[in-house]
């Protein structure tokens, strides 16, 4: 998959930022301010139209052509809700956090590539089709999306409510939870690509190979945890509705609940585009479409970006339409105890690989393959099932009381119900055996009540 | 390093400002607003509301835990990324360098795996 | 005034207003609030000083995980809606604290840093092997500095970190004791 470099003078690197006139950064910003909210809009109705047909279910089709303005309509009836501040609220943090959580939405998105650099159609003005570009990158996007973190925790916190505070702290705990295991598969990324830079690692992937083929365990780690960052199924613990309600957004209503919504739906084109930068090529052409010269030229990038990102989208709808919710303990069990684990260990083995390369004296492909065979192994090893500190002793068979805990409870596996009592006349009972534990305690009560 | 790099970030920054306290004013201003005792209350599935959050609003000290972890590794992270950046120019001295910086903060976080910091229930 | 200068004190007025706000509000939530916006002024003094990776990092490490870690600390140890906690007794020693702790990190880096200036406009074949200026604060030269020049310091962070790992572990000691109790009480349930 090396990709020819015809296309080198519409390269934007660092040196094409940083100059566009006034109009330019303010059309430019508009045009994503715009594209962020109109594919909001578009991907509410999307994965509810794809969870629908994976239910055998239509979904929604009666707003608009295909249903499309459902969501535009949606909004619509959220601002004619009534606006409800709780009486135990804290006032002032209670409606700020809704714009704290959606403010670094929009930011992150100054510095994603969305194509090379264009001509503006009716000028002469050339620009690249991304907002801003900085050396920094990747790491900006991290330090704006963890602003996003207080929104979380602001909102559950000045509600004043049990769900929400619950809520928060989970979703909060989750989300710092799963940035480590995101920025340590960004280390080998920009260890191949020498840059932070968006646009630089866009750059370094046409003259190499996508990432995604020497790192794919680095995209792996990255797209669970892309999951758990974004609090989407199956790790959407912050909202699980039977047990906290809505989670942190329990007491929002109106448009401050449909900003919440809308800084998630961004956050999810966020991360789906960041993949999509830093191990899919970015902007370029995938491979049957880049043997035309043209698919890497002027405007047709930006489809090849929208489309890569929507495969995305399509991943995570397809995430919540087919697996359960995780517990909570397994969910940070995941996170802490295998993710960063085999990141740290990758990272270093292909930092080994990386240093031998360059300091040359062995064959590559030989080390390729006894790399890739330590790296399996490694990898293999995270996998063994950790040794339990105390297994739980088996239940004795027929011990089972269903009622031990004063409520009715199933049995466990192994566990076996006992012989269903047997209902005798109150005269015959005095001869009748007992299987029922419980009975044996305190018969005389049992017959005395019955009698 | 050029500030200029920063002006179309403040742009979208502003945008984004500008379109959410429209929409929060826009809340409050186009929905209806009948007062409701019960409505005001914080949300108890229909009970009435305890006063406070649960414990006096306090929690688990693990998730103190996760926070310190969270730090720590943090750390860890923003100095793997200019260690990855200069990489190629380090060769073996900085892997040696990383190696035993990633060793310490491995040892640490056994400790805490051992001591249970990691377990949820 | 150039406009960096400009944007410069704007923000330091930014940063010592909010700190202010941070000890002198009687709520512990909205004091930790208050902290953000000085943090976050602060790393908007870095970028100004052309810092730009460490700003960024400021953002990520200060304002996204130490401030999340103070108010988790603050919910765990007592009600976050309380405004009691705040305000403290030994006011004067913690003021004194403050300004002594103040006027040693003013002594020090103006006396380490004086007359050291970073020349932005030279042109590269001017530098004489220094990092040219569009380099300067970059990823790259920050890396290749704190892996060749600031080595031991780079190490020792690390055992500080491990130190803090245990600390933590050690303050919230009764988390294995519970779990041992648990496990006493047969994991049946």
């Amino acid at each position: 998959m090396n990709y020819p470099s015809v296309h080198l003078a519409a390269e934007p690197s660092l040196d094409a930022f940083g100059t566009d006139n006034g109009w330019v950064i303010a059309l430019k910003a508009l045009l994503v301010f715009v594209f962020l909210v109109v594919f909001t809009l578009f991907n509410i109705w999307f994965e509810r139209r794809v969870v629908a047909r994976m239910q055998h279910r239509i979904g929604p089709n009666v707003n608009g052509p295909f249903g499309l303005l459902q969501s535009l309509a949606d909004g619509v009836k959220l601002a004619l809700k009534e606006d409800i501040i709780p009486k135990s609220a804290d006032k002032v943090v209670y409606v700020v956090a809704p714009a704290l959580s959606v403010i670094p939405a929009f930011i992150a998105w100054a510095v994603i590539p969305l194509g090379p650099v264009v001509t503006i159609p009716f000028t002469d003005i050339r620009t690249p089709l991304q907002l801003t570009d900085l050396p920094v990158g990747v790491l900006y996007i991290l330090a704006v999306t963890s602003i996003g973190v207080y929104g979380i925790v602001l909102a559950g916190w000045s509600s004043g409510s049990t769900y929400a505070l619950l809520g928060s702290l989970r979703s909060s705990a989750q989300v710092i939870s799963y940035e480590v295991a995101m920025g340590l598969s960004f280390v080998t990324v920009f260890m191949y690509a020498g840059t932070m830079s968006m646009s630089g690692i866009v750059e370094a992937q046409a003259q190499n190979v996508w990432f995604i083929l020497p790192l794919l365990p680095s995209f792996v780690i990255y797209a669970i945890s892309m999951v758990g960052e974004t609090n989407r199924a199956p790790f959407d613990l912050a909202e699980a509705e039977g047990e906290l309600v809505g989670g942190f957004h329990t007491e929002y209503s109106s448009l401050k609940f449909a900003l919440f919504f809308l800084a998630e739906y961004i956050n999810l084109v966020t991360v789906s585009a960041l993949a999509a930068t830093l191990f899919l090529g970015g902007w370029r052409a995938p491979y049957p479409l880049s043997l035309w010269d043209g698919a890497n030229e002027g405007y047709w990038p930006v489809l090849w970006f929208v489309g890569k990102c929507l495969a995305f989208i399509f991943f995570f709808i397809w995430l919540r339409g087919t697996l359960p919710r995780m517990r909570y303990d397994q969910f940070m069990k995941l996170g802490w105890k295998v993710l960063i684990p085999v990141s740290l260990v990758w990272i270093f083995g292909v930092s080994i690989v990386r240093v031998i390369q360059n300091e040359g004296g062995v064959d590559q492909q030989t080390l390729l393959i006894i790399a890739g065979v330590i790296v399996a192994l490694l990898l293999a090893s995270a996998f063994i099932p950790e040794k339990k500190p105390a297994d739980e002793p088996a239940e004795p068979a027929g011990d089972f009381d269903a009622f031990a805990g004063g409520y009715p409870v199933p049995p466990m596996p192994g566990q076996r119900l006992p012989d269903p009592v047997v209902t005798v006349p109150a005269d015959a009972s005095q001869d009748q055996p007992r299987s029922d534990a419980r009975d044996l305690d305190a018969p005389t009560n049992e017959e005395q009540s019955r009698g | 390093m050029d500030l200029d790099l920063y002006v179309p970030i403040l742009a979208i920054g502003v945008l984004g400002a500008a379109f959410a306290f429209f929409s929060l004013a826009a809340s409050w201003l186009s929905g209806p607003r009948r007062y409701n005792r019960a409505r005001l209350d914080s949300y108890e599935c229909g009970i009435e509301p305890t006063p406070q959050p649960i414990g006096g609003g306090r929690f688990q000290v693990k998730y103190f835990i996760t926070a310190m972890l969270f730090i720590v590794f943090d750390i860890e992270i923003i100095f793997l990324y200019p260690f990855a950046v200069a990489f190629d120019s380090l060769g073996w001295f900085g892997l040696i360098e990383m190696g035993l910086f990633i060793l310490t903060l491995v040892a640490a976080f056994a400790y805490v795996w051992r001591r249970g910091g990691l377990e949820w229930d | 005034m150039t406009p960096e200068l400009v944007v410069f004190w704007l923000l330091s007025v930014l940063t010592v207003a909010s700190a202010v706000m941070v000890v002198s509000t009687p709520h512990v939530v909205h004091a930790a609030l208050w902290l953000v916006v000085t943090l976050g002024a602060v790393a908007g003094c870095f970028l100004v000083l052309t810092a730009e990776f460490v700003a960024w990092v400021q953002v990520l490490i200060y304002v996204g995980a130490v401030v999340v870690l103070l108010l988790f600390a603050l919910m765990l140890t007592r009600s976050p809606a309380s405004t009691t906690g705040a305000t403290s007794r030994n006011r004067p020693v913690a003021a004194f604290a403050g300004f002594s702790t103040f006027g040693v990190l003013a002594v020090v880096l103006t006396s380490g840093f004086r007359g050291i200036v970073l020349d932005l406009d030279s042109q590269p074949d001017q530098l004489g092997g220094a990092a040219p200026p569009e380099r300067i604060g970059d990823t790259r030269s920050v890396g290749e500095a704190i892996f060749t020049h600031w080595v031991l310091a780079f190490e020792v962070l690390s055992v500080i970190l491990l130190a803090a790992l245990i600390g933590a572990i050690v303050v919230s000691g009764r988390v294995r004791d519970r779990d041992r109790q648990e496990a006493a009480a047969g994991g049946g349930s």
